[in-house]
């Protein structure tokens, strides 16, 4: 608006005075014109082909990991590699069954994801809207700085210190984390349930005599599973520590930087006006978060949740080191206390001795492992990109 | 043990950009290989170093990573702790190579458990057993009610090639619930914290933070591996491209020097002579 009425006033001037001014001010030779635009050209052209170059790398990668993932199928066929629990890829003669080995990935993947992404997402609430801003600006770069601790070092904790705190004390570790996960959970589940129940009741003081009965039953109740299945988790002996429990635990610490980074953006991005529309209905700070801001930032949170799920996935040194490495799945399939081997961890440990030279199909397995990986983080980030553009489409409102 | 690997990738690649492939190379050697056969490499390299003033570059990635950098002309010297394979011999005669083998040391592949263990002796058989899954508790060779733990080596160790010759026999399946460790350093550490592991390391990895056990009634020591009475021994090799020359020939022959033969004493290895 103010931009074309200053236009005008221009034109009103008069012209030829107008034109004068602006040619000596604004319009630049015709050599230098040609230099800007053959530097212009050449700096986009320069960025174009770093761009094309960062791109034509991940084709490479796919290219040449495909080319030997192919001649594995070719020697072996497809159904030993998905179908067989059995790895021994050294033996005479050598069985490359990779199921137990991707089941030892989804497992700990499948872990690590439980722990992060509540904590991940609880973490980018409180984060973005429950904070002040000014204790915000610290503790986010802290919580990022997780990200920057070399993944040799979790690795490390995992192995040496953590592996034998969970085979000493694995029991009341268990324990005390169950009761202090589980203890708020439980009762805010106690206090909801008998509002909910009481509810029903009209006569005003029938329902709070029913409310407190209610809530006595139910804590005594909830105080004795909490108790019982503490004891139950205490009679528990780790054999080994090095199992998807610990890795999963570590994994998951690896990945909520990610999400709460992801998640508090997104949950950023959602804007002033859609919290005061909500306070402005009369909502109360959880409403607005529960019921206007999570659901906007839903698909941004989503997209981060995937983002450190695929970290999970494909981190090496830390499932190397801490998973103890048995390809076999555990006894019962859920049994988190158990080692597993994953994909990541088997092309790193077998790398050596694969020679393109003396074993083909050992070799050429762990180029197919190689491709399942790619294949799944290829699918999960074309999803997490769909779900961003889902989401920028929402908030633009369209 | 990676992070060395990496290290000296790294050192390796870094080497080959400078002086265009190490086999050629005029200012140093380049030794690659086992894990076991490395300390032993790296306090030669050392000694070689300050007294010849050449550079040694010493890696430790696997017996058959040695293998395979010798083939590809990108080390001098293969460290390995088993004999190469024909199918790396014939992939390195395919290349124009005739890699010959000397012995440096020998090397005796000790059992061990957790000191709290109270099991001393095992036979061949009963450790066979054990890794293939047939005994799981301790109860059964003679030890506590406790469920047994495994622990191996990754297939490209030269040291888990070796048990699975003396040991178990090259066609059968280790227990798939065996843990798999990546080096020496990483067995003995999991050994030491874990109350009912087994498992294997070179004798120069033994220490108080775990317990060697007899097998067939023989302690693992120096004497018993000389004279052959220890059932799980082996000899280290030091592989070359051709008969060694010059100075990767006075490098392998530090193990028959005073000096070299106090450093094998001095690591646990067994001299040859």
């Amino acid at each position: 608006m103010q931009a074309s009425s200053l236009q005008n006033c221009n034109v009103m001037n008069g012209d030829g005075n107008a034109t004068e001014g602006r040619s000596s001010a604004f319009v630049v030779s015709a050599r230098k014109r040609k230099l800007q635009q053959i530097t212009r050209t050449a700096g986009e052209s320069t960025l174009f082909l770093i761009a094309a170059f960062v791109a034509v790398i991940v084709l490479f990668i796919f290219y040449f990991v495909a080319r030997d993932a192919v001649p594995f199928f070719e020697i072996r066929g497809f159904r030993e590699f998905f179908t067989d629990t059995r790895w021994y890829p050294a033996d005479e003669p050598p069985v490359f069954g990779a199921l137990s080995i991707i089941y030892g990935s989804l497992m700990v993947t499948v872990g690590s994801a439980l722990i992060a992404i509540p904590m991940g997402v609880a973490a980018a609430i409180c984060l973005s809207d429950v904070l002040p801003f000014s204790v915000r600006q610290y503790v986010k770069p802290v919580i990022e700085m997780l990200a920057a601790i070399p993944s040799v070092a979790f690795g490390f904790f995992a192995l040496v210190i953590f592996a034998p705190m969970l085979q000493n004390h694995g029991g009341s570790i268990l324990m005390w984390s169950w009761w202090i996960m589980a203890t708020p959970l439980i009762l805010l589940m106690i206090v909801v349930g008998a509002e909910l129940v009481s509810s029903r009741i009209e006569d005003d003081r029938r329902r709070k005599v029913a409310q407190r009965v209610l809530l006595v039953v139910m804590g005594a109740l909830a105080l004795l599973i909490l108790i019982l299945v503490g004891f139950r988790l205490r009679s528990i002996e780790i054999m080994t520590g090095t199992n998807a429990l610990n890795v999963s635990i570590i994994l998951s610490f690896m990945a909520l930087p990610t999400i709460v980074s992801v998640a508090e953006d997104a949950l950023q991005a959602v804007g002033r006006d859609l919290r005061e529309g909500s306070y402005a209905l009369g909502a109360t700070r959880a409403e607005t978060i529960i019921k206007t801001i999570l659901p906007a930032a839903s698909s941004g949170i989503l997209a981060g949740v995937i983002l450190g799920i695929m970290r999970a996935l494909g981190e090496t040194m830390v499932v190397w080191m801490a998973s103890g490495n048995s390809a076999h799945i555990p006894e019962p399939w859920y049994n988190y206390l158990d080692s597993v081997r994953t994909l990541t961890a088997t092309i790193a440990g077998d790398m050596g001795e694969a020679d393109q030279v003396t074993g083909s199909a050992r070799f050429h397995v762990l180029f197919a492992m190689g491709l399942l990986l790619l294949v799944i983080s290829f699918v999960s980030n074309f999803i997490s990109e769909r779900i961003v553009v889902r989401q920028r489409k929402i908030l633009s409102g369209q | 043990m990676a992070k060395f690997r990496v290290t000296s990738l790294v050192v390796s690649a870094i080497f080959l950009l400078v002086s265009g492939g190490p086999a050629e190379a005029k200012n140093g050697i380049v030794i690659d290989g086992s894990t076991t056969v490395g300390p032993l490499a790296k306090s030669f390299a050392a000694y070689f170093t300050r007294s010849r003033g050449i550079s040694v570059t010493v890696s430790e990635s696997g017996s058959g990573n040695g293998a395979k950098s010798l083939i590809n002309g990108t080390c001098d010297i293969a460290t390995m702790s088993r004999s190469m394979k024909p199918e790396e011999l014939a992939a390195a005669r395919s290349k124009g190579i005739e890699p010959v083998a000397g012995v440096v040391a020998l090397d005796g592949l000790a059992m061990v458990v957790n000191p709290a263990n109270p099991v001393h002796s095992l036979t061949k058989q009963q450790i066979a057993a054990i890794y293939k899954g047939s005994v799981t508790n301790w109860r059964q060779v003679g030890g506590p009610n406790a469920r047994i733990l495994i622990v191996q080596r990754e297939s490209n160790s030269g040291t888990q090639e070796t048990f699975k010759e003396l040991v178990v026999g090259k066609k059968v399946h280790i227990a798939a619930s065996a843990e798999t460790q990546a080096s020496n350093g990483a067995v003995k550490n999991r050994i030491s914290l874990t109350k009912g592991a087994i498992g294997f390391v070179g004798l120069g990895f033994i220490d108080s933070t775990v317990k060697k056990i007899a097998v067939d009634g023989v302690l693992p020591s120096p004497e018993t591996v000389r004279n052959g009475t220890y059932p799980l021994s082996r000899p280290l090799f030091m592989v070359t491209a051709g008969t060694p020359k010059g100075r990767v020939q006075e490098f392998i022959n530090l193990s028959a020097t005073p000096v070299g033969k106090r450093m094998i004493k001095e690591l646990g290895f067994v001299g040859t002579r």
